[in-house]
């Protein structure tokens, strides 16, 4: 990136309006938190509703004769026998099993898919499936037209309820349908990044700032920004990529085995599947509000070095700090071990957690049961 | 009457003890502080010396002594408030108090008027170079 002119997501004055402190991320020119700060905006998600850009997100459909045969190949889940009107969390792995990307696999229709990739990972990932897919499937990379918002909180069901829509018209939990607001066709699915129950929408980019406004103007609905998002995501342990993922780790290391050991298929990078771990995620619970920080060593208690800090930060749903870290190693240490996190001459004291941190979200709730994670 | 350095920590001395913090500015660039390191009592610090860290939700920072002097007092509010530096970092949001400052040294501050000055020319260069990247990629 370096001197590179950062990109503006259609909000851009939308988020100055409210007072943004805006950041460059992957190339983009975003929101890391409006007026009230990260951590109201991290609560307000956690109680009530929020409203995120995520404009800076990727959107490929890939469609054609032969598009799910050629997805189960190139992608470390299968897409064959997920079921259309479903979302399915996913991997893009190199041939040793490196992580080039992590993404939302939604099923359009028989042979059509729609894949949502992170911002930074975007164009790398576009060239390279470009040269996996043969000519009766084509790859059509949509980003630059598409934008997304995210609505995040247990209120934000009621919300849409609120507009007009009955519980019956609201996918579940990680179902997509399309609706119709604002006049326009919009795909809406029930997934997030925050663990609590939430939606996400796709419309045309110009349309962004029409949709922004019409969801801010709902009572108890609040901008926040990837201040908020970060700490929302670290407190549920979810990865995210350059930090807990990267082209260096496989998905078994970074805690992903149950979702993709079990089906012996193969897909390109299926062979990280032979080799034990090399490393292995874990959480550490720190002891009290200071943070580890990215890059931090992690230490055990007789001082000999074990690991690095991917994530670090306080956590405002429970008042003290976490991280998440690389442990060297084919086992992960036991829950309970005490470590130290951070400079030789002053560490913090961790003790290796179960995930997630924060166990109060409402992501798969109430009432409307799980349906293809 | 308030002192400022560069690194925007602002100091007060009154009755031969220098009351010490960070400026609005300052508060306002970190964000949600969620911890402070305070210093032990008794130790001696010299200007320009790191004396603290201060952490936010996305960084620490270390705050330097804005004069000499040995610590006497430290705000035992902030270890369970550390909210308290973002609601008012020039008056309750304090750090510490030091004993034996030399006056002279506040020769080496800017008063409030210079100081806003100094953050307007702050400002107009980091537009001008633009904002420092963040290494995030995903």
């Amino acid at each position: 990136m370096g001197s590179m002119k950062l990109l503006d997501t259609p909000l851009k004055q939308a988020h100055l309006s409210l007072g943004a402190r805006m950041v460059p991320f992957a190339g983009w020119n975003m929101p890391l938190h409006y007026g009230p700060g990260i951590i109201k905006e991290h609560r307000h998600t956690r109680e009530g509703a929020s409203l995120f850009d995520t404009c800076h997100m990727g959107e490929f459909r890939v469609f054609g004769t032969g598009a799910a045969a050629l997805l189960d190949g190139l992608l470390a889940r299968a897409v064959s026998d997920q079921a259309i009107g479903s979302c399915r969390y996913n991997f893009l792995l190199t041939e040793e099993g490196g992580v080039r990307d992590d993404l939302l696999v939604y099923r359009l229709g028989t042979e059509e898919f729609y894949l949502v990739v992170n911002a930074a990972t975007r164009g790398a990932d576009a060239d390279w499936l470009q040269q996996k897919i043969h000519p009766a499937v084509s790859l059509s990379d949509e980003s630059s037209r598409t934008a997304k918002l995210d609505l995040q909180g247990p209120r934000s069901a009621e919300i849409l309820m609120g507009l007009g829509f009955g519980q019956e018209r609201l996918p579940r939990y990680y179902q997509w349908c399309r609706i119709e607001l604002i006049g326009e066709q919009i795909l809406l699915s029930r997934t997030g990044y925050t663990g609590e129950l939430g939606y996400e929408f796709y419309l045309p980019w110009e349309k962004a700032t029409v949709l922004w406004e019409h969801l801010l103007k709902e009572e108890g609905v609040q901008a926040a920004g990837l201040g908020a998002r970060d700490t929302l995501r670290l407190e549920m342990g979810f990865p995210l990529y350059g930090h807990e993922l990267d082209i260096d780790t496989t998905p078994l290391e970074a805690g992903f085995d149950s979702l993709i050991s079990g089906d012996h298929r193969s897909f390109v990078g299926s062979r990280c599947l032979e080799r034990p771990p090399r490393k292995r995620l874990v959480g550490l619970l720190l002891q009290g509000r200071r943070a580890a920080r990215r890059q931090d060593p992690v230490r055990t208690l007789d001082g000999r070095a074990v690991g690095k800090v991917t994530s670090g930060s306080y956590a405002p749903s429970l008042d003290r700090a976490v991280a998440l870290a690389y442990i060297v190693g084919e086992k992960k240490p036991e829950l309970g071990t005490a470590l130290l996190v951070g400079g030789a001459a002053k560490p913090l004291e961790a003790v290796v957690t179960g995930l997630p941190f924060y166990g109060g979200g409402a992501a798969k709730g109430p009432g409307q049961g799980e349906a293809d994670s | 009457m308030k002192f400022y350095s560069k690194e925007h920590e602002w100091v007060e001395i009154t009755g031969g003890v220098a009351t010490i913090g960070i400026s609005s500015y300052a508060a306002n660039e970190l964000g949600d502080v969620t911890f402070v390191e305070l210093p032990e009592t008794g130790t001696q610090f010299e200007q320009g010396e790191a004396m603290l860290v201060v952490e936010s939700v996305k960084a620490a920072e270390d705050v330097f002594a804005p004069v000499s002097g040995k610590v006497i007092e430290v705000n035992e509010e902030l270890v369970d408030n550390p909210e308290i530096v973002n609601e008012s970092p020039e008056e309750e949001g304090w750090f510490c108090r030091l004993e034996g400052a030399d006056e002279a040294e506040l020769d080496n501050l800017m008063v409030h008027e210079d100081y806003r000055q100094y953050i307007e020319e702050v400002l107009a260069t980091n537009e001008e170079e633009g904002d420092e990247e963040d290494d995030d990629e995903g």
